[in-house]
């Protein structure tokens, strides 16, 4: 089996030496001429605003805390829509009891004011 | 094949990182991160030995972990605000005010 | 390939079913009540944990496995529902006056509660590593917020992260300690690993060893068994004091629940190796407990190391390891739940706005102003450090005795005089509340809430009933053990 895998690695190899070489040759030869543009972070083309190390609103924390949970809630999901035809409606009432129970979560977030960013 | 050995010894590894790093590191996010580590060094136990006794129950514990551990993190984090507004802090030396 | 669907029953789980909507219905009333009215989410719960206790009752007799084996319905199981759902109801009772005094009368206290009492229910019908360690997640999760419940005190706070630091610190251990058993034996069902293991070539597995090991390890840190109980002194002084009476019970009973399944029913073949183990954890436990308990001044952290101890004294019924030795178990279970919450509720009573007047001088001359209080401060003390009359001695004789049986006299010998320890700084709280004088003399009275004292009089009946009339109750302990161990 390993040696299917062989076109890959040498794939790698090869593409890691091509970038790797393209950055270093031209780190190597490039002309470094700096001035404060230059220097300054790249922010989509528009001029950066501030330091990057500023402290994050404790909104995000809130918002993050959320995601992880209902991003939880899709990862189950996933696999029992694979085999959501073999679970009949044993299947389809479990799905049914799990996502009532996080609706009700989703209701209290709400009624307590989580989800308002102001 | 990867004989079951090797992912043992992997996760062994990553359990005692995780191990260490709790114990020596004193940012409580850091902290969190070493308790995460050991929780997937577990479930990549827990994988390889479902792949080698080909039983599916740890596959699924390893979901069941994902979900313990993302409860965990959300309570967690929550904590870490309600001290941080208390006292602006996230090192745990300075999070020490019951001796004895 | 088709799938093998689980036959549903849920009358087997229908005292987690009760618990575990009516937790969810107090969350979402609590939405749309005001702030003084929250006292009837207490009154909402106290209906849930009576309805589980009743739904328990009707299942008692049953003995057989539900939901594929992964559920286990038997009077054990049933038995650790009534401690569990008697605790509940009786923190119930006392938290209702003591948040609303700390400020911190939120809905959400009643519901989490409830959720980590559903937790503990899930626990004491594990049948399944799998049903066990999300039990004890559920137990626990609700607990690390309790524990930070009042938001403001920095103590609290600081509680919290402690124990959800160390709490999920001991779950990975837990959890490594599942993969190993898991690995070496191949099953995750508790009666198929007992089976696994008489195959001599998996019962020799030194995998399966390591994470018995870790498991240990794991129910050490919940149980707090010296040396994994750093976390306890500190968490139970900054917990909200209702929240403290509510783990120190709760969590101790579940923990000794699922050490019971986990190393009676699974790892039974591998008793020679636990039992040294746990003989020299129990000797730790006992007296590193109690001799740390004798230089405290704070009543929190006293009766923290105290709960120490006595965890120490539990496990020596889990050594033994018989059929004597787990109905004491449970009986002692009981008798702790009164005399601890009722310890508790008197600190409550004791204690002020801000979880003040906690140090031990604030006791002096409490025993002549309230005589009826220091009363039952006494029986619950005397109960703690094992005196007769009172339950504490039968329960603490009960599991010397099935020490002493199964051949492990120098043990109980050393539980013994470890209890003869603790004498000390039980009688040092009555002597400073009968022969002190109080040191300031503006002292505010003390304000009896209707719902404390209804828990005050029940622990103390309880206790003094378990103590002169014990037979019924050990009768039940012994008959819920009847199906256990006879597998």
């Amino acid at each position: 089996m390993p040696i299917d895998f062989l076109p890959i690695l040498i794939l790698l190899i090869l593409s890691a030496l091509m970038s790797g070489g393209m950055v270093f040759l031209s780190h190597l030869f490039g002309r470094k001429e700096p001035n404060p543009s230059k220097l300054s972070p790249y922010e989509c083309g528009i001029p950066p605003v501030g330091d990057a190390r500023l402290r994050f609103s404790v909104k995000f924390f809130v918002v993050a805390m959320l995601f992880i949970i209902f991003d939880f809630e899709g990862v189950t999901i996933y696999p029992w829509a694979v085999i959501f035809r073999k679970l009949h409606l044993f299947g389809l009432v479990e799905m049914g009891v799990f996502l009532g129970v996080l609706l009700i979560g989703l209701v209290y977030i709400w009624r307590k004011g989580a989800l308002q960013w102001d | 094949m990867v004989p079951l050995s090797y992912y043992l010894l992997l996760s062994a590894v990553l359990f005692s990182i995780g191990a260490v790093g709790v114990l020596i590191r004193r940012n409580v996010l850091i902290m969190f991160m070493s308790i995460e580590l050991m929780l997937n060094a577990v479930n990549l136990s827990f994988v390889a030995f479902s792949r080698f006794l080909d039983s599916l129950e740890g596959q699924v514990f390893v979901f069941l972990v994902m979900a313990v551990a993302a409860a965990e993190v959300a309570v967690g984090l929550a904590i870490i605000i309600c001290i941080f507004r208390n006292k602006a802090t996230v090192n745990v030396d300075e999070i020490n005010l019951m001796k004895g | 390939m088709p799938i093998p669907l689980p036959t549903v029953n849920l009358i087997d789980i229908s005292p987690e079913i009760i618990l575990g909507v009516f937790g969810v219905l107090v969350l979402l009333i609590d939405l749309f009540l005001r702030r003084e009215r929250k006292g009837h989410l207490a009154v909402l719960s106290l209906i849930g944990v009576v309805g589980a206790f009743y739904a328990s009752l009707r299942l008692w007799g049953s003995s057989h496995y539900a939901f594929s084996q992964s559920i286990v319905v038997d009077n054990l199981s049933l038995f650790f529902n009534g401690i569990f759902l008697l605790g509940t109801a009786l923190v119930i009772l006392m938290s209702v006056s003591y948040i609303r005094r700390e400020g911190i009368n939120l809905g959400e206290y009643y519901s989490l509660l409830l959720f980590s009492t559903l937790g503990m229910l899930i626990i004491s019908s594990g049948n399944d590593l799998i049903i066990l360690f999300l039990g004890l997640e559920l137990v626990s999760i609700p607990l690390y917020i309790l524990s930070g419940f009042a938001r403001t005190n920095l103590k609290s706070n600081e509680a919290a992260l402690k124990y959800l630091l160390l709490g999920v610190f001991a779950t990975a251990f837990l959890l490594y300690g599942i993969a190993l058993v898991y690995g070496s034996t191949g099953s995750i069902k508790l009666p198929m690993i007992a089976k696994l293991l008489s195959d001599t070539a998996v019962s020799s597995n030194p995998l399966l060893f390591i994470g018995m090991g870790m498991l240990i390890i794991g129910f050490g840190f919940k149980v707090a068994l010296v040396p994994f109980h750093m976390w306890t002194p500190d968490v139970y002084e900054g917990a909200p004091t209702s929240v403290t009476a509510f783990m120190s019970v709760g969590v101790k009973a579940a923990g000794f629940a699922a050490l019971l399944r986990v190393l009676l029913t699974a790892l039974d073949k591998l008793q020679f190796s636990w039992v040294s183990i746990l003989v020299v954890l129990a000797i730790l436990t006992m007296t590193v407990g109690n001799v740390i308990a004798l230089v405290q001044t704070n009543i929190k952290r006293l009766l923290a190391y105290s709960s120490i101890a006595h965890a120490g004294y539990l496990l020596l019924g889990l050594v033994a390891g018989s059929r004597l030795g787990v109905s004491s178990i449970l009986f002692y279970l009981v008798v702790y739940a009164l005399m601890n919450l009722g310890a508790f509720a008197v600190v409550i009573l004791v204690g002020r706005k801000g979880d003040q007047n906690l140090h031990l001088n604030d006791y002096a001359g409490l025993g002549y102003r309230y005589p009826l209080m220091g009363a039952a401060m006494s029986i619950f003390l005397f109960s703690l450090a094992g005196i007769p009359p009172t339950a504490g001695f039968v329960a603490k004789f009960y599991i010397f005795s099935a020490a002493v049986k199964e051949g492990f006299v120098k043990l109980a010998i050393i539980g013994v005089l470890n209890s003869a320890l603790s004498l000390f700084y039980y009688l040092r709280i009555m002597v400073i509340m009968y022969m002190r004088e109080p040191e300031k003399k503006e002292v505010l009275p003390i304000l009896f809430s209707p719902g404390l004292v209804i828990a005050l009089l029940i622990a103390v009946l309880g206790v003094l009933y378990l103590g002169i009339l014990p037979s019924r109750v050990l009768d039940l302990a012994t008959s819920a053990i009847r199906t256990f161990l006879s597998g």
